[in-house]
């Protein structure tokens, strides 16, 4: 067998120390994902540093830097952050999220950090057989020309069209939530939407975080723009399966319908989680009907480059982001589904 | 050997519930699988396969240094190193035998380790050095052009009858015709393939998941120059086959040749090879792609003058599997006139094989769906259709049918099933946010009969008996029916009768497979109870026994032997995704008697499943560049999870057929994924208007629906 080290981590501030003096170490969470690639030899570190037992599975509202905030220990299990009844009753869009991904087993094995920093399930980038610029830097990308149902619309470079795969992610975009991250060099906090890249051309890089920078918490701003918030999911198979594409919206609305705030992410979209600013800018200030809503979508994909096997995502966002908008606002106007 | 006449049993224990009689030995854990045949005090030498990444060409050198070195690997056997075998004629199972590379995905070395940690990493860090050579792995219907000698089952390649150019010139006639595709899909049954393996220098013992011990062992015996009687094959339990284990394949031959190399130096030592979800891909067979070309020609009343069925497929340039994706069309309906063809390309790719129904599966896909269209464009209701085109005679061979009793699954469907209250148009039915339709379509599955099968019969203590045959239960439930055949055949309670199967030390039988397994071996034990009789008559002392065979029982020469069904779905698509889900089903079969209407029930949902399954989901993507399946795992291959499945029922009509078994029986395993993707699809249509020809239906057919014409 390969012989690994196995650190089990009694802190953060350890954790951080072993993987970022060592650049064959990294971290092992719930290890839903990093256990697949070890056994497929997608990664190869010679050092696990598990900080699934470090004291980082709280949730509670706290004060932030900008205001008070839920803060989620990057520990908490999916499970656990699924049936919190404080997110089940004011983010009910990360809720969703939760529930929409993977299954029972591994929603309660899988952590909150994990599934941010879970890598793409590329079936190239799975495969150490062939070619995957991800994988192995400067060896090409496969799926450019190869099996593209699942991939990304918007952002790819030449070197990647691989799409990030996680629910939960998509749904703290459109949240506003931030990430805190531990690094050598102390604490610093990203907002999940910038979290992730776009694969330009260094795809092997998902993240902006730097080795052996430890996602330790996410915060959750208090606002009351979660409180009517959705996700939806649109996938090959009623459950366990990552998605075709997938919609978080989250809308203040006044009382005539009109979205005086909102925000708009998709996944299955891109390399990153995608805010639909464009769609928002469209929508912001109006009462959504079906023709704004396509306005709003198309301006958004307006860079768009499909091909022929992922096409089908153009159509697919703009149903999707029409029902969620329709599930956290009044119908829409009568025809508008059909 | 003794052979003879089975007659027909009278029915006491079969037809009613008995539960599985391994039922307790599976739900705890007890019951042993092919590689949980280990002596822990000796643990087994564990083997891994490497795999070609090249899809055509030469292995120059198989550099294992790395690989040796690596603490616990014993030793790496490659093309040169391997024990030779006495005959390579089959190239699928002639591994590790020659240089040459045939398809990506093949095994090219082999990785002996005291763990199966230590073999799998020493596999990592096995370097093969090819000469690669162009390949050919895109399958289109421009490649697919040679004419094989037959198709699987035994079947003509072509085959014609009547004037199809009258058909088509005749005045007023409605034509429908379309092109189908099935795609590649895989049986990835919950256990992969798996053997332990043994050679003390006489005997090599095998535990195999196979659907076959005797076929195991009667085809690999000789190309392992040995006698067949050397080769000992068990398969106590099994994990589920779906025809992916009803022919040996790479992994069991790797088996056997690593407990050669190993048995050689330390005879009996054990050698364990379990194959990787990712390998089964490659080396566990599969169903080709298909494509259909159907074109129905029709009286204005829909009343058929002519089905023509054009079927492709692919297959493996060193060994032929050819679909009988057409043969269904040459009895289904009656038609003054028909053609059917096939035609194969042959590529650079593994081997296709057996999968549930193979050729009726994807030709009776593309069938009903045709006969679906018609029906739209003929204006009569799906279900009076196919009973205006009910051949009174088997159109293919012109002999009686056994009974053919289609008609009265379709009706019994369609009252179960409420069609009556369906409307006609499409796109007409609106619950929330999803579309709702219904679509039907007819199933049907040849009575196979396999020869050969003998049954050993011994007197037990207290009026026990004890019946041996060499079949295997993969999952089926077929100790359980032959248990209660035996106790009919006997005339004695099922808990008088001792089953045992699984083993080639038991008497000969054939694969469980082709929906013939419980035919063809209970058949041999109504005729082995009958000699036990006639030799030890009907109070036998304890120890006597007697082993003996049927001469082939169903009566092939005066009738057609068919089984039929019928499949009725209600599909909802979402409106604003286009995702599909399949909220109800309802399945009427023919199949003569129900032998356990409990494990046989089982047997007909999980073929309804499948079919939903493969209506909906399976999609093995090649990818013609590398040549290999890139969906190679149940993460990016999908089949149908719990939540895809909704209201499922089935049901058979009563009936005793005398004509196909002794017991009254006919084959249940295939039938139920027959029909099944079509009366999807058609509901689809139903649902939405729109026409999808290819599996698997996904969501992106259904979004921003056209108009309706």
């Amino acid at each position: 067998m390969k012989e690994l080290t196995y650190v089990r981590a009694t802190d953060a501030a350890e954790a951080v120390a072993a993987v970022s003096g060592d650049e064959h170490a990294t971290f092992l969470g719930g290890g839903t994902n990093l256990v697949d690639h070890l056994k497929l030899g997608i990664t190869t570190p010679t050092t696990l540093v598990d900080v699934s037992r470090l004291a980082t599975d709280e949730i509670d509202p706290v004060d932030g830097p900008s205001g008070p905030v839920l803060r989620i220990g990057a520990g908490v299990r999916n499970s656990d952050l699924a049936a919190h009844p404080l997110l089940r009753s004011r983010w009910p869009a990360v809720v969703r999220a939760l529930l929409a991904g993977a299954s029972g087993q591994i929603r309660h094995q899988a952590t909150t950090g994990g599934n941010l920093l879970q890598r793409t399930r590329c079936v190239y980038f799975q495969d150490v057989t062939t070619p995957c610029n991800k994988r192995e830097p400067g060896s090409g990308c496969s799926a450019l020309e190869g099996y593209g149902r699942y991939n990304s619309l918007l952002g790819a470079s030449d070197d990647c069209v691989a799409v990030h795969p996680s629910d939960l992610a998509v749904a703290l975009v459109a949240v506003d939530a931030v990430v805190v991250v531990l690094g050598p060099d102390g604490e610093r906090r990203v907002p999940v939407a910038d979290l992730h890249r776009l694969p330009g051309s260094h795809p092997e890089q998902d993240t902006v975080l730097a080795h052996g920078e430890l996602v330790t918490a996410v915060e959750l701003p208090m606002t009351e723009l979660t409180r009517r918030s959705t996700y939806v999911k649109t996938r090959d198979r009623a459950s366990y399966a990552f998605a075709l594409v997938s919609v978080a919206v989250a809308v203040d609305l006044a009382e005539d319908g009109t979205l005086t705030d909102l925000r708009i992410a998709w996944g299955g979209a891109a390399h990153k989680p995608w805010r639909a600013e464009a769609a928002e800018a469209v929508l912001r200030g109006q009462v959504p009907t079906e023709d704004l809503v396509r306005q709003a979508v198309d301006a958004e994909l307006r860079d768009a480059r499909p091909g022929p096997d992922n096409a089908y995502k153009v159509a697919m966002l703009r149903g999707a982001t029409a029902l969620a908008l329709r599930d956290v606002t009044a119908p829409l106007a009568e025809g508008a589904s059909a | 050997m003794t052979t003879l006449r089975a007659e027909p049993l009278t029915a006491r224990s079969m037809g009613t519930h008995h539960d599985r009689v391994d039922g307790p030995e599976k739900v705890t854990g007890r019951a042993p699988y092919a590689a949980e045949h280990a002596d822990p005090a000796s643990p087994p030498v564990a083997a891994w396969m490497v795999t070609s990444t090249v899809a055509r060409g030469r292995v120059l050198r198989v550099d294992a240094s790395a690989a040796v070195e690596h603490p616990g690997v014993l030793r790496v056997l490659d093309h040169e190193s391997a024990p030779r075998l006495a005959d390579t004629e089959d190239e699928e199972l002639a591994v590790l035998q020659d240089d040459r590379v045939r398809f990506r995905g093949q095994v090219v070395a082999l990785v002996l380790a005291d763990t199966a940690e230590a073999a799998r990493e020493g596999a990592r860090l096995v370097r093969v050095h090819y000469a690669e050579e162009p390949h050919e792995a895109a399958y289109d219907a421009s490649t697919a052009t040679y004419s094989p000698e037959g198709v699987n089952a035994g079947h003509e390649t072509d085959w014609a009858d009547g004037d199809l150019e009258a058909a088509r010139g005749t005045t007023g006639a409605v034509v429908v015709e379309g092109d189908y595709s099935t795609p590649h899909e895989f049986n990835s049954p919950m256990e992969p393939h798996a053997a332990v393996v043994s050679w003390d220098g006489t005997t090599l013992t095998m535990w195999d998941s196979t659907q076959a011990v005797h076929a195991v062992a009667r085809t690999l015996a000789p190309m392992l120059g040995l006698d067949p009687a050397q080769v000992r094959v068990a398969a106590p339990y099994v994990g589920g086959g779906f025809g992916s284990k009803g022919l040996p394949h790479a992994p069991e031959m790797v088996a056997a040749l690593a407990a050669l190399a190993v048995g050689t130096d330390d005879p009996g030592r054990r050698v364990r090879l379990v194959t990787t979800r990712q390998q089964m891909f490659a080396l566990a067979g599969y169903r080709t792609a298909t494509r259909s070309a159907v074109r129905l020609v029709a009286e204005p009343d829909g009343t058929l003058l002519s089905v023509e069925h054009d079927a492709t497929s692919q297959t493996s340039r060193f060994k032929e599997f050819a679909e009988q994706t057409a043969t269904a069309a040459r009895m289904m309906y009656a038609a003054p006139a028909r053609r059917t063809t096939h035609r194969v390309a042959g590529l650079d790719v593994n081997v296709p094989s057996w999968m549930r129904a193979p050729g009726e599966m994807p030709g009776m896909f593309a069938l009903e769906v045709a006969m679906d269209e018609l029906a739209v464009a003929t204006g009569v209701d799906p279900v009076t259709l196919r009973e205006r085109n009910e051949p009174a005679t088997d159109p293919e061979t012109g002999k009686p049918w056994n009974e053919r009793r289609l008609v009265e699954c379709l009706v019994r469907g369609a009252e179960r099933f409420g069609w009556a209250d369906r409307p006609t148009a499409p796109r007409a039915t609106r619950d929330g946010d999803w579309w709702v339709g219904t679509g039907v379509a007819a199933a049907t599955y040849p009575t196979l009969y396999m020869p050969g099968n003998e049954a050993r019969i011994e007197t037990l203590d207290d009026g026990r008996y004890a019946v041996s045959i060499g079949a295997v239960d993969i999952g089926t439930g077929a100790r359980t029916v032959l248990k209660q055949i035996s106790a009919d055949a006997l005339g004695v309670d099922p808990a008088a009768v001792e089953v045992h199967v699984g083993d080639t030390d038991l008497p000969f039988a054939t694969v469980a497979g082709g929906s013939a397994g419980t035919a063809s071996w209970g058949t041999a034990i109504a005729a082995a109870v009958q000699q036990h009789r006639a030799d030890h008559g009907a109070h036998p002392e304890v120890g006597t026994h007697t082993t003996a065979g049927a001469e082939p029982y169903p009566d092939m020469e005066g009738h057609s032997l068919h089984s039929f069904g019928a499949t009725f779905a209600e599909v909802r698509v979402h409106a604003w995704t286009g995702e599909l889900r399949v909220s109800r089903m309802v399945g009427v079969y023919s199949v003569g008697r129900v032998i356990n209407p409990t494990t046989s029930r089982s047997q007909l949902l999980g073929g309804m499943v499948m079919g939903i399954s493969g209506a909906l989901h399976e999609d093995g993507h090649r990818d013609p560049r590398f040549g290999h399946v890139v969906t190679q795992d149940l993460a990016t291959y999908h089949v149908a999870a719990h939540a895809d499945i909704g209201d499922l029922q089935v049901e058979w009509l009563d009936e005793v057929d005398e004509l196909a078994t002794p017991m009254g029986g006919r084959g249940i395993g295939e039938i139920g994924i027959v029909g099944t993707a079509a009366s999807v699809a058609n509901a689809a249509w139903h649902a939405t208007g729109v026409r999808v020809r290819d599996l698997p239906l996904t969501a992106d057919a259904f979004l921003d629906l056209p108009p309706l014409s």
